[in-house]
């Protein structure tokens, strides 16, 4: 074919954040086929400079309102690894609650709301209360339950207030925690199988492409890794945290306020998709059923597949939910004080899974507790190398289908990767030039 | 599937971002068990977070977000021009927020810190609050700007009447919970001098305010410098704090 088309989608909607698409065709020649991100810069790692310790998640949980909490737990531990500060187990089950609540939350605003409507074949979620109204209820409701387990444990869920370096400012009434237990029985559980459902009878709708990439997430042996782990490749296995810029080794591409990232190929890809890989054997009986009735094989290796093992973890999340609560309330919660006395002034890396994959923050603290230097790779930016990539292989495929149905692809392949364009900018519009 | 819900005379209401995390636009998504209700009495026309549609002319126009780009200070000219009333959303479109804090840096090293020697590849200006640029109707405040706040403006607006918004301090609101006061800990609250209407939901949850609300219309200075040396802190710690949400405030009008 020698065909000619520009197509250029300018600032993507349904996306978190500002990015194009932009792609041209000369002749059937594919000669620029990329995603901008046209994001403003906001130059966190600067402003952090000469802020205190106990500034610094407050600053942080800014870059971005839909990954705050993921972004105050990855500061919170590279702060305390920095200054040497223990954290309690009772912490860090706390901590992995509001993981599971925040992923929740996060996994559901994508699926419904920025994805599904590409599914159902409307422009957002909003036009389907007249059609499908229990499913949009279902889904406010799901976000509902999501947001109260973070309004609970961490005051509220976009910047959340009680998690500080060393503990929390404030614990949550062990009859509150029961009452979100008993929420997450009777609504959660019914509600992700009938998440499951919905999903299941749209599967059509997801295209059909495949380009096997690098995987990289954390991983733990005794758990579905979400908080806390090793990183790993599925190219080259197991590496310690310490090794990250390793594993990232950031670059300035012209053509995106974001830094790209790669490590063993030429792009990787981080996120759910991601986490399935390398780290489905960790997860329960019943969760890897859910995935069978989606049809997601162990190793899948379609992008647009992202959305559908965000399902799944949806279902792990309501899961580990319970199991965390039962085990605070059979513990009882202590009313324990942060432990802000700092055992040392170094550097510290903190790395957690949020949605969209695995983040880093490293700091370095002087004498005085204050920041002397920050740097924080975000799961979007991760990805853009490996969107960008996914998009030269797709479309010679497509190449003699109608250029809304290109454009749709794109759209809804940039889309499956869940970007949040303001955290990568600490992107999306499609753009094709000529046709 | 669209003319039942939407009637021709709701009015049209539309929300834009600029240099922000959207965490406010987050947070209207939050409205969970509201957002059916407001969708029955307003035409949402655009938010791009959620939909795809876009609009001429806006009745309500929500702006998140500071303004630190050249093409920031086009676009929120040209959405002026479409809207009848411009209301200004959470901390960053408010204030300047936490953007504004690079601004107390020279603009080359900020660039050189983040993407070396690719500095000047992406063009970044000060941050600044929408008001710095044009004509602001009503300021929501807060990061994030508070749910029970903004459905009260909305709720008003809806009604044809100007919103009542406060301008007395956080600790009036902390005073009203019957809290323990942050200073008694040795901790540096902004408290004193912030614009309430939060319901000091910081303080209630064990954690010092930040300021995000920005200054109260006549801080009582001294009374603050009393409170900060009766607990063995400086002024310079309250003004460092500060700076984290109101470095634009502080730059711009010298208040300290």
């Amino acid at each position: 074919m020698s065909r000619t088309l520009d197509l250029n989608i300018k600032h993507l909607t349904r996306v978190e954040g500002h990015g194009n698409i932009v792609v041209n065709i000369k002749d059937g020649r594919l000669e620029r086929c990329e995603l901008e991100i046209v994001e403003a810069p906001r130059f966190f790692e600067a402003m952090l400079k000469g802020r205190s310790f106990h500034e610094t998640a407050i600053i942080t949980s800014r870059i971005c309102g839909i990954c705050s909490l993921g972004h105050q737990i990855a500061s919170l531990k590279a702060t305390e690894e920095a200054l040497g500060l223990e954290v309690s187990e009772q912490t860090v089950l706390l901590r992995k609650l509001l993981i599971d609540g925040a992923t929740l939350q996060s996994n559901i605003l994508h699926i419904y709301f920025l994805a599904a409507p590409d599914f159902f074949g409307t422009t957002d979620a909003f036009k389907l209360i007249p059609t499908n109204k229990d499913v949009v209820l279902r889904a406010l409701r799901m976000k509902r339950l999501a947001n109260d387990i973070g309004d609970i444990v961490s005051g509220r869920a976009v910047h959340p207030i009680t998690p500080v370096p060393g503990g929390f400012t404030k614990l949550p009434d062990e009859s509150e925690l029961r009452a979100i237990r008993r929420r997450l029985v009777e609504e959660g559980l019914p509600d992700v199988e009938a998440t499951v459902d919905t999903i299941a009878s749209v599967l059509n709708s997801v295209p059909g492409f495949t380009r096997e990439t690098e995987y990289i997430s954390l991983s733990h042996p005794d758990e579905y890794a979400l908080y806390d782990g090793d990183i790993f490749s599925s190219d080259t296995g197991a590496a310690d945290v310490n090794n990250y810029r390793e594993m990232t080794n950031e670059f300035v591409v012209p053509h995106s306020t974001s830094k790209h990232c790669k490590h063993a190929r030429e792009s990787y890809m981080v996120g759910a998709l991601a986490r399935w890989n390398n780290n489905h054997a960790r997860l329960s009986e019943s969760a890897l059923r859910v995935a069978q009735r989606l049809n997601l094989e162990p190793r899948c290796y379609n992008p647009y597949m992202n959305t559908v093992a965000q399902v799944v973890e949806c279902y792990h999340c309501i899961e580990d939910s319970i199991a965390i609560i039962d085990s605070l309330l059979e513990r009882g919660i202590r009313n324990e004080k942060p432990n802000q006395t700092p055992t040392r002034f170094g550097r510290g890396i903190g790395a957690t899974e949020v949605p969209r994959g695995i983040l880093y923050h490293e700091y370095e603290y002087d004498r005085r507790g204050n920041i002397v230097s920050a740097n924080c790779i975000i799961p979007t930016g991760q990805n853009l190398a490996n969107i960008d990539h996914d998009m030269k292989k797709l479309v010679p495929e497509i190449i003699d289908q109608p250029k809304e149905i290109i454009a749709k692809q794109l759209e809804m392949l940039v889309r499956a990767y869940d970007p949040c364009i303001s955290c990568s900018v600490h992107i999306l519009n499609v753009e094709f030039i000529g046709g | 599937m669209k003319s039942d819900q939407i009637k021709p005379n709701k009015p049209k209401i539309a929300f834009f971002d600029f240099t922000s995390c959207e965490g406010c636009q987050l947070n209207k998504l939050n409205l969970e068990n509201e957002l059916p209700d407001i969708l029955r009495h307003v035409e949402l026309v655009e938010f791009r977070e959620a939909m795809d549609d876009k609009a001429d002319y806006y009745d309500i126009a929500f702006i998140e977000g500071s303004l630190s780009t050249p093409s920031c200070i086009n676009r929120i000219h040209d959405i002026r021009r479409r809207s009848n009333i411009l209301v200004a959303l959470g901390a960053c479109a408010t204030i300047g927020g936490i953007n504004s804090m690079k601004n107390l840096q020279p603009i080359e090293t900020v660039r050189e810190t983040v993407y070396g020697e690719e500095k000047y590849r992406f063009p970044t200006l000060p941050a600044i609050p929408v008001s710095a640029v044009v004509k602001v109707d009503y300021e929501i405040r807060g990061c994030p700007m508070s749910i029970p706040e903004f459905l009260r403006v909305l709720k008003a607006l809806l009604m044809g009447k100007a919103p009542n918004l406060p301008d007395s301090a956080v600790c009036v609101e902390c005073k009203l919970r019957e809290n323990e006061c942050l200073y008694d800990r040795g901790i540096v609250c902004l408290g004193p001098v912030t614009v309430g209407g939060c319901e000091a939901i910081c303080p209630s949850f064990g954690q010092f305010c930040t300021g995000c609300r920005g200054l109260v219309p006549n801080p009582n200075k001294d009374a603050m410098l009393d409170i900060l040396t009766q607990h063995g802190l400086s002024l310079e710690d309250a003004q460092k704090r500060f700076l984290l949400f109101n470095s634009y405030n502080i730059e711009s009008k010298s208040i300290t």
